[in-house]
């Protein structure tokens, strides 16, 4: 079955459905790109702190025109605010907020996503390119619950959740839930199942279009 | 008596000699300290090891530096951005080495150095190629990477205030690795906005105490790097 472009959700409501899912309270930190997106989307009446790599709990919206303070960045090096109780701190206390599993949640982007969590986002592998990896792989190390929120397959048509990741990996069997424009999927120790899908996408051509096994929940 | 102000950013880059490990603080262009950048570029020491989150933007500041052909060696997390292409191009042409490494464990090893740590374990990088070839241990069944510290003959940092002590405080997220860094190099050199008397800062607020600065510079109106890259200044000025 040929995959349409623009198929499923768009990424504002991939975004909307990752925020509902975040708690009352909860300390996240969002990854650089679509996952910014999600603190557009968080329900009325929960209060959630955001935190940025780069040393600051209580991130608020983006700075507007004009307002811009050059020392006053996100992880994404875009100039940000900050809340009303705020904090900055210096890279190794951020860092242990991370590692030391403080972060409730932590929103990625994704090359590959394996059946087993496995993480690909920081590296083709390609040569050509210039190596970077930033703090993904210590957030994936230490954040409780990770999230990805991906295009389902890439320009190209390919997968990105695949049997086992051919891109170098960022972290092994760390990945907990996927949001894709054509369904969000819970990874679990039994493999790879469906939580919900997009309006029009059924169970079959989500398959199709998926190198992975899927499962779906059991319905009574 | 105990003062560590220098009156100008030469002077306090001196003694930086060819061959030197160099801290430099900054994410992105906050927390940069270009003033000493440039002085450093004045100055013209060769052969140096970097470590930096970043490598620098369009042809100022860090990149000035690797432009100049004195950095033989950086590590840092994430060495490209939107506006960088010195370092890309220098190190797709193979003539500067990158040790590539997890920001948290950038952080860490820094943080280590400075607290008398020569090396810990991380789960960051475990079952990636950046693990590859390093020892790793089993703690309560999960497997850890072995890191070593980073010290560094000077740091090279930048900060909002300081006192003749050395007492320093930021600026918003410009903190960044500058408190770390001025603890694990021998030789720390800071550039401050503005430089108080002793006693102004609050010792409750205090963020890096004197005892890890040993050159205060005052730069009063500092550039903003990515106001110098969209005019696309160039270091030594154009």
């Amino acid at each position: 079955m040929e995959l349409k472009e623009n198929t499923g959700w768009t990424i504002n409501e991939m975004a909307q459905k990752v925020a509902m899912d975040i708690h009352d309270g909860a300390y996240v930190n969002l990854g650089i790109g679509i996952p910014e997106l999600v603190a557009g989307y968080i329900p009325e009446g929960r209060e959630v702190i955001y935190h940025t790599e780069n040393g600051l709990l209580g991130m608020g919206k983006v700075a507007e025109k004009g307002e811009e303070d050059f020392e006053l960045v996100n992880a994404g090096k875009k100039y940000i605010t900050a809340i009303p109780g705020a904090a900055y701190f210096h890279h190794a206390d951020s860092f242990a907020m991370i590692r030391g599993g403080h972060i409730d949640i932590c929103v990625l982007g994704a090359y590959q996503v394996s059946a087993d969590g496995d993480l690909a986002n920081w590296s083709t592998g390609d040569p050509n390119d210039v190596p970077a990896v930033g703090g993904a792989m210590d957030l994936v190390a230490g954040v409780k619950t990770v999230f990805v929120i991906t295009q389902h397959n890439t320009k190209n048509g390919e997968s990105k959740i695949v049997n086992k990741c051919t891109y170098p990996l960022t972290g092994k069997n760390v990945v907990s839930r996927i949001y894709t424009n054509l369904a969000v999927i819970d990874v679990t120790d039994k493999g790879l199942y469906v939580k919900e899908l997009a309006p029009g996408i059924t169970f079959d051509y989500l398959q199709q279009n998926t190198d992975a096994r899927l499962y779906q929940y059991q319905t009574n | 008596m105990i003062n560590k102000v220098v009156h100008s950013t030469k002077e306090a880059v001196a003694g930086i000699f060819d061959g030197a490990t160099i801290l430099i603080s900054g994410f992105g262009e906050a927390g940069s300290p270009i003033e000493l950048i440039h002085a450093l570029i004045d100055k013209g020491s060769k052969d140096l090891t970097v470590i930096s989150n970043n490598a620098g933007s369009g042809n100022v500041g860090l990149a000035a530096l690797i432009e100049n052909r004195q950095v033989k060696k950086i590590i840092c997390s994430f060495p490209r951005t939107a506006i960088s292409f010195v370092f890309p191009e220098m190190y797709r042409s193979g003539e500067i080495e990158l040790e590539l490494v997890p920001q948290g464990t950038l952080a860490e090893r820094i943080r280590a150095a400075g607290a008398g740590i020569p090396a810990f374990y991380t789960p960051a990088s475990v079952n990636t190629p950046l693990a590859d070839e390093k020892e790793t241990r089993i703690f309560k069944g999960k497997t850890y990477v072995m890191e070593h510290a980073l010290n560094a003959d000077f740091s090279l940092v930048k900060c909002h205030a300081a006192d003749k002590y050395g007492n320093l405080i930021y600026n918003k997220t410009a903190r960044n690795f500058g408190p770390i860094m001025c603890m694990a190099a021998k030789t720390t050199i800071v550039q401050a906005r503005k430089i108080v008397e002793v006693g102004q800062i609050d010792p409750e607020c205090v963020i890096t105490p004197g005892i890890f600065v040993k050159r205060i510079v005052e730069v009063s109106n500092p550039a903003d790097e990515s106001v110098l890259v969209a005019e696309k200044r160039r270091y030594p000025w154009n």
